[in-house]
C-alpha cells in the first residue's frame, strides 16, 4: 500500500492511535475504569467483567477511557467491583458487575452520562 | 477482536539488552500465555528509556508504572501480581536516592522532571519496528506537509528561523547548510546522515536510531526535498548491529507505505535511502573523511573548502547532518520555528541530548533545554556523585573537548559558553569524575584514544599526538620533568594550529584544559612524584598507620608479593621497595590502618 495524500495518512493515524490510547501518560481528560482484581474479585468473575468492558469499549469505539485493574477495593461482598473516575467528578463505585451490567455501565454511564442507581454501592467516597 | 487492555513495554535498547531485556520479553510472553492473558496483554520491545543505570526497564500501560532493574526472576511476580491481580510490585519501583521514597511514575522522578524530550520524543514510547506506531505519534505528517504545502526554500527558512544548529558538535546552522547545497549547481545531489558516533561514552545517536528510526528517515526525505537530493545515505558504524537492523526494517516499511520511493505523497518527489556500514574509525565522523569512506576510499579527511555542499560525495553537492540534528527536524516543521526558538538560549535553540556516564548515580541518556546548567544535569537529573564523593570535573565533547571544574558548574550550557570555558558541546558525551580521578591520567586516556584513531595523513596529528601521549605516560610513571610540562603545552598548541582536520585540531584539548585547570596536579606528579587521586600506580606507596593497626594480619595474608611483615597483634610494616601498589591491603584492612597516599 502506498500513502498518496495527507488525508490517507491521517486516516491511518486515527486507526493506529486507537490501539495506543493507553500509552498517554498523565491525568488528561481520561475516564478511568478501575476493576477490582484481587482474589475475591477474580473469584467472583472480575475477569469476565474486565474483558466485557474492553469489548464494549472497542465496539462503541470509545477513546477517552482507560481500564486499570486494581487490587481489593474493600467491598468483597459485592465483587466484581468497578470504580469510575471521571475528571472533575467524584468517583462512583458499582458492585456486582456481571457481563450484562458491564455493558450497561459503558452504554449508560459512559456514553449517556446516566447513573445506574440500583448498582451503585457508594458515591460519597472522596478520593484522597 | 482486538481487546488489548495493557501494554508491557520492555526496553529493547542496547544497554538494557546487555542485561538480558530480550530474554525478559520472551519470558513475559511465555508467562502471559500460560496464564491465559496473552490475548489481552501485549509485550512490546521499545527504544531506550534513557535511564540506563536502572535497566532493564519495564513500563506498564495504562497504569503508568515504571519498574527498574527487572530480572528474569521478577517476571513471574509482575505477571501474577500486577497483571493478574492489579497490585503494583513495590519492590521493583525506583527508589529516590535521597528521600528513599518509592516512585511509580516517571513524571515524578527527578531524572525525568527537568528533561525536555524533542529528539528522544518517541524513544521508549513506541515500538520502533512498527511503522503504524510512529504514524500514530504524528509520523510522516511533516513530510506530507513539506511536500504538499511548502517549497524547498520554505523548509530551509523554517530551520534557519528556528535556529537549529548541528548536533554533532560543530554547531553550524542546519538551515544554512541545506540552503548552500540547494544553491550549488547540479541535478545530482546527496544527503548523508552521519551516524558514525565515536566519542567514548556517547550513545545518543545509537539510541535514536534504535528507538525511533522513522524520525531519521522522514527528516532525511525532508532534507532531500529541501536540498534537491534524491538519494540519502546513512553512514553507520558496523558495531551498532541493533540500530542497523531496526533502521533497515524501518526503511523497508517506509518503502512499503510509499514514504520512500517514487512520487512520494503524489508530489512527484522521488527519494530513497541506502545504508553504508563503516568500520568504526573515529576520523570517519569528520564529514570529508566520511564521504571518502562512503565512496569506498580510505577514510581520510581533505581540506575545506571545497565544502561538501559544493563538492561532496562523488564530487556532487552533498549535505552531511548528524542523527540528532535530523531527529529535531520533524517537530520544527510541525510545531513551527517560533516554538523551537522559544526553547534554549540566545545563540543555541532547542534541546541537547547528553549521555551521562562516569561517577554519577543516574547513568543514562538525558535531553535538556539548552541553557540548563551543568549542576542541574549532574545533581538534579544525574542524582549526584556515586557514594557521596566530591565532584572534581566533567568532560564534555569527548576526546575533542575539555574538562570543566566545579567553579563552572553553574554555566548554562550552550555552544558558546562551553567553548569559553575551554571545552565544547561535542556530540554529547558527558563523563563525570569524582575526587578519585587523576586528571593527568584522564588526559592520557583521551590522548591514547586520539593517537589510536589518528588516520595518519598529516604529521602534526600522527606524530605530535603520539609524542604528547609518551610525555603523559612518563609523567604518570613518575619520570616526568618540568621541561616535559613546557614541551607538552608547546606541542599541544602547535598540533592545534597545524593539523589538517578536526580530529588533530581538537585532540590536544583534554591536555590543554587539564593543564589549565589542574596544573598543580601535573606539578605534583613531576616534582613530588605524587598522585593525589591515587590513580597512578607507579606513584602510590602504601604505608601502615601504627596508631590504627591492631595486628589482625589481614593485609599480610592478601599481599600477593609478601611485602607486609608483622606478628599477630603487633603493628605491621610494608616494605615499599617490594610493594607493587596493587591496593589489596587497602581493601582488606577493616581498621583504616592502610594509608593510600
Amino acid at each position: 500500500m502506498s500513502v498518496k495524500s495527507l488525508e490517507e495518512l491521517r486516516k491511518l493515524r486515527e486507526e493506529a492511535k486507537g490501539k495506543l490510547t493507553m500509552r498517554k501518560d498523565g491525568e488528561g481528560d481520561y475516564i478511568e475504569l478501575m476493576v477490582g482484581m484481587a482474589t475475591c474479585g477474580i473469584a467472583a468473575g472480575a475477569r469476565t467483567t474486565l474483558s466485557t468492558l474492553l469489548d464494549e469499549i472497542q465496539n462503541k469505539n470509545i477513546e477517552n477511557v482507560k481500564i486499570v485493574q486494581v487490587g481489593c477495593l474493600g467491598y468483597c461482598h459485592s465483587e466484581p467491583i468497578v470504580q469510575i473516575n471521571e475528571p472533575g467528578k467524584e468517583p462512583v463505585i458499582y458492585g456486582n458487575v456481571d457481563e450484562k451490567r458491564a455493558r450497561e455501565i459503558i452504554n449508560k454511564h459512559i456514553i449517556n452520562h446516566e447513573l445506574i442507581d440500583d448498582a451503585i454501592i457508594i458515591e460519597t467516597y472522596k478520593k484522597p | 477482536m482486538d481487546t488489548v487492555r495493557s501494554h508491557i513495554m520492555v526496553c529493547g535498547g542496547t544497554g538494557c539488552i546487555s542485561s538480558d531485556s530480550d530474554k525478559l520479553i520472551t519470558l513475559f510472553k511465555e508467562k502471559l500465555s500460560s496464564a491465559g492473558y496473552d490475548k489481552e496483554v501485549k509485550v512490546i520491545s521499545t527504544g531506550c528509556f534513557g535511564f540506563c543505570g536502572q535497566g532493564p526497564i519495564v513500563k506498564i500501560h495504562p497504569d503508568n508504572v515504571f519498574y527498574v532493574q527487572v530480572k528474569l526472576d521478577d517476571v513471574a511476580e509482575i505477571v501474577e501480581e500486577h497483571i493478574i491481580k492489579g497490585r503494583v510490585v513495590n519492590r521493583l519501583l525506583y527508589e529516590e536516592p535521597f528521600y528513599k521514597r518509592k516512585i511509580q511514575s516517571t513524571s515524578k522522578m527527578d531524572f525525568y522532571k527537568k528533561q525536555y524530550r524533542i529528539a528522544l520524543r518517541n524513544c521508549g514510547v513506541i515500538n520502533p519496528e512498527e511503522i503504524e506506531e510512529y504514524i500514530a505519534f504524528d509520523g510522516y505528517e511533516a513530510l506530507g506537509k513539506v511536500l504538499i504545502e511548502m517549497s524547498p526554500k520554505d523548509v530551509s527558512n523554517i530551520l534557519k528561523d528556528a535556529g537549529l544548529r548541528g548536533r554533532g558538535g560543530g554547531g553550524f546552522p542546519t538551515g544554512l547548510k541545506w540552503e548552500y547545497t540547494a544553491k550549488s549547481p547540479g541535478n545530482e545531489k546527496y544527503i548523508i546522515c552521519n551516524a558514525d558516533e565515536g566519542d567514548p561514552g556517547a550513545f545518543m545517536d545509537r539510541s535514536v536510531l534504535e528507538g525511533d528510526p522513522h524520525s531519521i528517515i522522514e527528516a532525511m526525505a525532508i532534507g532531500g526535498y529541501s536540498t534537491g537530493a534524491n538519494t540519502g545515505i546513512v553512514y553507520i558504524r558496523a558495531e551498532y548491529p541493533l540500530a542497523i537492523k531496526r533502521l533497515n526494517i524501518a526503511i523497508n516499511q517506509a518503502r512499503e507505505f510509499g514514504f520512500l520511493g517514487k512520487d512520494i505523497f503524489g508530489s512527484g518527489f522521488d527519494f530513497d535511502i541506502s545504508v553504508k556500514l563503516g568500520a568504526g574509525a573515529f576520523v570517519c565522523g569528520e564529514e570529508t573523511a566520511l564521504i571518502h569512506s562512503v565512496e569506498g576510499k580510505r577514510g581520510e579527511p581533505t581540506k575545506k573548502p571545497p565544502f561538501p555542499s559544493e563538492m561532496g560525495y562523488l564530487g556532487k553537492p552533498t549535505t552531511v547532518n548528524n542523527v540528532e540534528t535530523f531527529a529535531n527536524v520533524c517537530p520544527i516543521i510541525l510545531k513551527g520555528s517560533e516554538w523551537f526558538s522559544s526553547i534554549g538560549t540566545e545563540t543555541s535553540k532547542g534541546t541537547k541530548v547528553f549521555a551521562l556516564a562516569g561517577n554519577v548515580n543516574n547513568v543514562g541518556l538525558v535531553e535538556v533545554p539548552m541553557g540548563t546548567t551543568l549542576r542541574e544535569i549532574i545533581y538534579d537529573i544525574g542524582g549526584g556523585i556515586v557514594g557521596g564523593k566530591a565532584f572534581k570535573a566533567v568532560q564534555t565533547g569527548g576526546p575533542s573537548g575539555g574538562v570543566i571544574t566545579a567553579d563552572d558548574l553553574d554555566t548554562p550550557i550552550d555552544y558558546e559558553s562551553l567553548k569559553n570555558i575551554g571545552s565544547m558541546m561535542g556530540s554529547g558525551g558527558m563523563i563525570i569524575m569524582d575526587e578519585t580521578s587523576c586528571m593527568v591520567n584522564i588526559a592520557k586516556f583521551y590522548l591514547d584514544f586520539s593517537q589510536d584513531e589518528s588516520c595518519g595523513k598529516c604529521t602534526p596529528c600522527r606524530v605530535g599526538v603520539k609524542r604528547m601521549y609518551e610525555i603523559l605516560e612518563r609523567i604518570t610513571e613518575g619520570e616526568g620533568t618540568s621541561e616535559d610540562l613546557e614541551k607538552l603545552e608547546l606541542l599541544a598548541n602547535m598540533i592545534k594550529l597545524s593539523s589538517l582536520c578536526g580530529l588533530g585540531q581538537t585532540a590536544p584539548n583534554p591536555v590543554l584544559s587539564t593543564l589549565n585547570y589542574f596544573y598543580d596536579e601535573y606539578k605534583e606528579h613531576v616534582e613530588n612524584h605524587y598522585c593525589r587521586a591515587g590513580e597512578c600506580k607507579s606513584l602510590i606507596k602504601y604505608s601502615i598507620d601504627a596508631n590504627n593497626c591492631i595486628g589482625c594480619t589481614a593485609c599480610a595474608r592478601v599481599c600477593p608479593v609478601n611485602c607486609i611483615t608483622g606478628k599477630p597483634k603487633e603493628v605491621h610494616i610494608i616494605d615499599q621497595s617490594k610493594c607493587i601498589s596493587c591496593g589489596a591491603c587497602f581493601d582488606a584492612c577493616k581498621f583504616d590502618a592502610v594509608i593510600k597516599p
